[in-house]
């Protein structure tokens, strides 16, 4: 596959908004497609290995109506996005990067950070790496 | 009817699941190999189609039955 990388700017660091950047993630790369995750802010928050599995909350739009439809999905056996991303990781072509100035402002260190992580970048680094490809904001 | 080199059990996955299965197991097999998959998700039915079509991999036969649809895909 030829196809360019697409590139997802994480910023949100709820459970909703992170299954979204996961289901993306996993169908582009089950389609051979390479996907460039850059970690910002409180997405970034969110992959602390201690915190990876914990419950991040939903975006304020979810409501309580939203809060239990979720619930039921993950009760009827749907995958975490944390799950999703390890499997979609597999697939080989996903790589994840931590911004250094979200490392800074969170003072979180490499060590801290999931196995899922790749390493850490600078914007100028993710803007190479996009190239001409698309780029995703979530 | 060629008995299947695999199957992937995705009954109750919800997406992108049942396709992520799909491409892992593919990669273990060798080209020509069948992989039977059960999937349960009701978006499978257009994205096996738009996976086979765009890895190359061909759907050699789709059906449904009780609420299961079963898919079985020939590894390019």
């Amino acid at each position: 596959m030829s196809d360019p990388t697409l590139s997802i700017v994480c910023f949100s660091g709820t459970d909703d908004r992170l299954q979204a950047v996961a289901v993306l993630t996993a169908g582009a790369a089950a389609l051979g497609r390479p996907v460039h995750l850059f970690l910002q802010y409180w997405a970034l928050d969110a992959f602390r290995k201690d915190r990876i599995d914990a419950d991040h909350g939903l975006a304020p739009e979810a409501g309580a109506a939203g809060r239990e439809a979720v619930d039921a999905l993950r009760a009827a056996g749907q995958a975490s996005w944390a799950e999703t991303l390890r499997q979609a990781k597999e697939l080989g072509g996903v790589e994840i990067q931590a911004c250094s100035l979200s490392m800074d402002l969170l003072r979180i260190t490499e060590a801290e950070l999931d196995p899922l992580v790749d390493g850490v970048e600078g914007v100028t680094s993710f803007y190479l790496a996009a190239g001409e490809g698309q780029i995703l904001f979530i | 009817m060629t008995a299947p080199n695999a199957t992937v059990d995705a009954r109750g996955l919800s997406c992108p699941m049942p396709i992520v299965k799909t491409a892992q197991q593919i990669r273990t097999l060798t080209s020509g190999a069948l992989v039977e998959v059960l999937a349960t998700d009701p978006g499978s039915l257009k994205d096996f189609t738009a996976w086979t079509r765009t890895t190359g991999n061909a759907l050699v036969e789709q059906t449904q039955a009780d609420g299961v649809y079963r898919f079985l895909i020939r590894k390019a």
